[in-house]
């Protein structure tokens, strides 16, 4: 078993629980900045190109980005319930549940590489690469490229969650989380959170409207 | 770590040493552990900020051996010593190393992180171990940064503004994602300092009695952890067009140039606050404590911090006046750039007040602090006139914009760094520095500093832009004035580098109170044990209690 592990700056468990929290809170803040530069970039170039940009929007499949928008949000149901667990001390519930939204997280990246190589074969490449015969235009171009780039940060982003849900079921198996002691647990399901939300942005404005 | 670790302090006097650290003083964090493995892999953040220190002091000499450099070059209209393109990788580099690597870390990371906890009675930050990957990551951007340097160099000048910085046939792509890493260095640095002050304040230390540098440190933060991530975007963007030629920003493929200049200056103006709020943060602590004498207005001073935090999210667009944006967002921009002043003229006026019947003590961090007086206003006024349209189309580009900018990062910035390296530096190596050499360095500094850029207004109401090679020979006499100002500032930032190391050895022992202040850092011992306190303090007054004595302010933060 480990001892909780109480830093010599606090003065209580409790404390640190609240000091890790809130510092998740402003990392997620500034994570929130990256991709609001991503969606002002969005912003403004479908303010630029109006209609080009829509018509290249709607030759995307739509089922791809919803059912990638289904598995994120079960994925987000079970670290909830993990929380639930650890919370009331069911570690290795907790840690199932975290392996769970894992594999889930890979589905997503699987259904997303698919879609890429669909991509890949019409040529909806980015920039000059850019060959897509449905949309040839300089909006469409615009589109693509940014919608390559975004979904591209975001999967990165999908790619460090798994690795942290990981590492936390990990070191859930290890005990290392108490229904006291376990903000890191909660650190690590708000960031699996907060991946999951900010599909819920790029799913509507890259495929639905 | 090469750095001259002073030698254990003398014993200071026995009454003293007594009432500071009670019956069986700790080792202080020089000395609690050994080995060079105690510093590689140290949780101490004042540990973390001397290796931050020796960092930023060699980034800032080499960003500074640049600059000397192009300088000499344009002593003469044309060809002195290197050709035009070596000319234009040295202003880059130097814009890049000074500003990443040197004024963005210096003060937040050297000395708010050596200094703010122990101001609000802390025993470290809220992470520990962030700060120390902040450290390496810090040093990885930085490497990487002076790999791309080395591979080549760039040529776009610090901005990179698109499209030419997507077609450079220089190495771009090393440098850009180096400011990246180093990005994610402020952020993690930032968010420690927020949690620091939310969370772990001691006991009686609430918002409004905490120290105005941990207000300063604080609004900094925020502007560290928002505005970050968006010059990370906008400059690795920047990069991966000019390797995989995706032409986000380049109008040849549908790009817009002008967004990647809103994304780039929605981080790097208010990056300009990042540099002198921390600055103005030295300053609020400096003023009272050689004035001996609280603050004028201890809220003016703080909220002033957070509206220059606020406002300066909402002033980017002055970069752009000539980009082709409309006049009324042009001069939407212009009027709350102004406000800026406003709430800096709020600072100066404040720090003037407190000085205004205060026991004045000479020393050479208040001479800083009148250098910097000087400067920043001078700087700050001319900030009003760009942010002016119609003058800023006449001046756009010019030179007089880098002597602008210079007097508020350099005139302001530099000389806060040096008031904060001699102001702390008998706390953090328990020893005095030379007043002599250190009021001569000062004089110095502001000599070469107005002799430098003085010249640069002329030459650019004159007409001349900025970062040309070659340029008429009427512009000779500014030029040479210019370069020797210049060698006046690094010769100057030598000697004061050198006092600062020889008093490491010889200096005599500082005590744990020099300066006679009240501010909560001089209540520990110089230099401080590794858990700062040898008790937690308990506070039952402001830090700029002058009314009391001294006895009694350390009962008042004691009471135990």
């Amino acid at each position: 078993m480990y001892e909780p592990s109480l830093g010599e700056q606090f003065e209580s468990l409790e404390r640190q629980s609240t000091a890790l929290r809130f510092g998740m809170w402003v990392f997620l803040a500034s994570e929130l900045l990256l991709f609001s530069g991503l969606f002002a970039l969005y912003a403004a170039y479908r303010g630029e190109y109006g209609q080009e940009f829509t018509q290249a929007l709607h030759t995307n499949t739509v089922a791809y980005g919803t059912a990638n928008m289904y598995v994120l949000l079960t994925s987000s149901f079970c670290v909830a319930l993990a929380v639930r667990d650890i919370r009331r001390g069911a570690q290795r519930m907790a840690a199932s549940w975290l392996l769970v939204s894992a594999a889930l997280g890979i589905a997503f990246l699987v259904i997303k590489a698919i879609e890429y190589g669909v991509h890949i074969h019409e040529g909806a490449l980015p920039g000059p690469y850019y060959r897509f015969a449905e949309a040839q235009t300089l909006g469409g171009n615009r589109f693509y490229t940014l919608y390559w780039v975004t979904t591209g940060a975001h999967a990165l982003h999908v790619t460090g969650g798994i690795g942290v849900l990981l590492w936390t079921a990990l070191h859930t198996l290890q005990g290392r989380y108490t229904p006291e002691d376990h903000a890191r647990f909660e650190n690590a399901t708000l960031y699996w959170h907060f991946v999951d939300v900010m599909w819920i942005f790029i799913w509507p404005i890259y495929y639905l409207a | 770590m090469t750095l001259p670790l002073p030698k254990a302090p003398a014993p200071q006097a026995p009454q003293c040493n007594e009432r500071i650290s009670g019956p069986a003083p700790a080792p202080d964090y020089l000395h609690a552990e050994r080995g060079v493995m105690s510093w590689l892999n140290t949780r101490d953040h004042k540990r973390i900020g001397l290796m931050f220190y020796v960092a930023v002091l060699a980034f800032f000499f080499l960003g500074g051996l640049f600059a000397l450099l192009f300088r000499l070059e344009l002593l003469t209209p044309n060809r002195t010593i290197m050709d035009a393109p070596t000319y234009n990788r040295l202003f880059t580099w130097h814009g890049i190393v000074m500003v990443w690597l040197f004024l963005i870390p210096s003060i937040p990371n050297v000395f708010g992180n050596f200094i703010l906890p122990i101001q609000i009675g802390a025993r470290d930050l809220a992470f520990p171990k962030l700060n120390l990957v902040s450290f390496y990551v810090y040093i990885a951007g930085a490497a990487i940064v002076l790999c791309g340097l080395v591979a080549g160099g760039t040529d776009t000048g610090w901005t990179f503004y698109t499209p030419y910085s997507e077609s450079t046939p220089m190495s771009l792509f090393p440098v850009v994602f180096g400011v990246f890493v180093l990005g994610i260095s402020s952020i993690l640095t930032g968010l420690n300092f927020i949690a620091t002050v939310h969370m772990l304040r001691a006991k009686g230390m609430h918002w409004r009695r905490m120290p105005l540098f941990v207000w300063s440190i604080y609004a900094t933060s925020i502007i560290l952890v928002l505005a970050s991530p968006v010059l990370g975007l906008s400059v690795m963007l920047v990069g991966i067009d000019h390797v995989f030629h995706l032409g986000i920003f380049d109008p040849a493929s549908g790009g817009d140039p002008v967004l990647f200049q809103h994304l780039f200056w929605f981080y790097s103006h208010p990056a300009v606050y990042i540099m002198i709020l921390p600055a103005m943060g030295v300053m609020s602590e400096v003023v009272p404590t050689f004035a001996h004498r609280q603050p004028a207005s201890y809220s003016a001073i703080a909220f002033s911090s957070l509206g220059i935090a606020f406002i300066g999210f909402l002033t980017w667009g002055h970069h752009m006046f000539v980009a082709g944006i409309s006049t009324l967002d042009a001069g939407i921009f212009g009027i709350l750039s102004m406000f800026v002043a406003i709430f800096s003229a709020i600072k100066v006026f404040t720090w003037t007040a407190t000085l205004y019947k205060g026991e004045i003590v000479f020393n050479t961090p208040l001479l800083y602090f009148f250098g910097f007086l000087f400067l920043f206003i001078f700087g700050g006024m001319t900030g009003v006139a760009v942010a002016t349209q119609s003058l800023d189309v006449h001046w756009h580009d010019t030179y007089f914009v880098v002597a602008h900018f210079h007097f508020i990062m350099v005139g302001g910035s530099v000389t806060a760094f040096f008031a904060a390296a001699h102001y702390w530096f008998p706390k953090m190596f328990g020893r005095m520095y030379s007043e002599r050499v250190g009021l001569l360095s000062a004089t110095a500094v502001f000599i070469g500093f107005v002799l430098t850029f003085t010249p640069q207004f002329l030459l650019g109401n004159a007409g001349m832009p900025r970062r040309y090679y070659s340029y008429p020979a009427e512009f000779q006499w500014l030029h040479v004035l210019a370069t020797g100002g210049a060698f006046l500032i690094g010769g100057a930032s030598l000697l004061a580098l050198c006092n600062l190391l020889v008093s490491l050895r010889t200096g005599p022992a500082a005590g744990p109170n020099p300066w006679d202040s009240r501010s909560f850092e001089w209540l520990t011992a110089s230099p401080p044990p590794k858990h700062n306190f040898p008790e937690t303090p308990v506070f039952d007054r402001s830090a700029y209690a002058y009314e009391l004595s001294e006895e009694e302010s350390h009962v008042r933060a004691f009471p135990g």
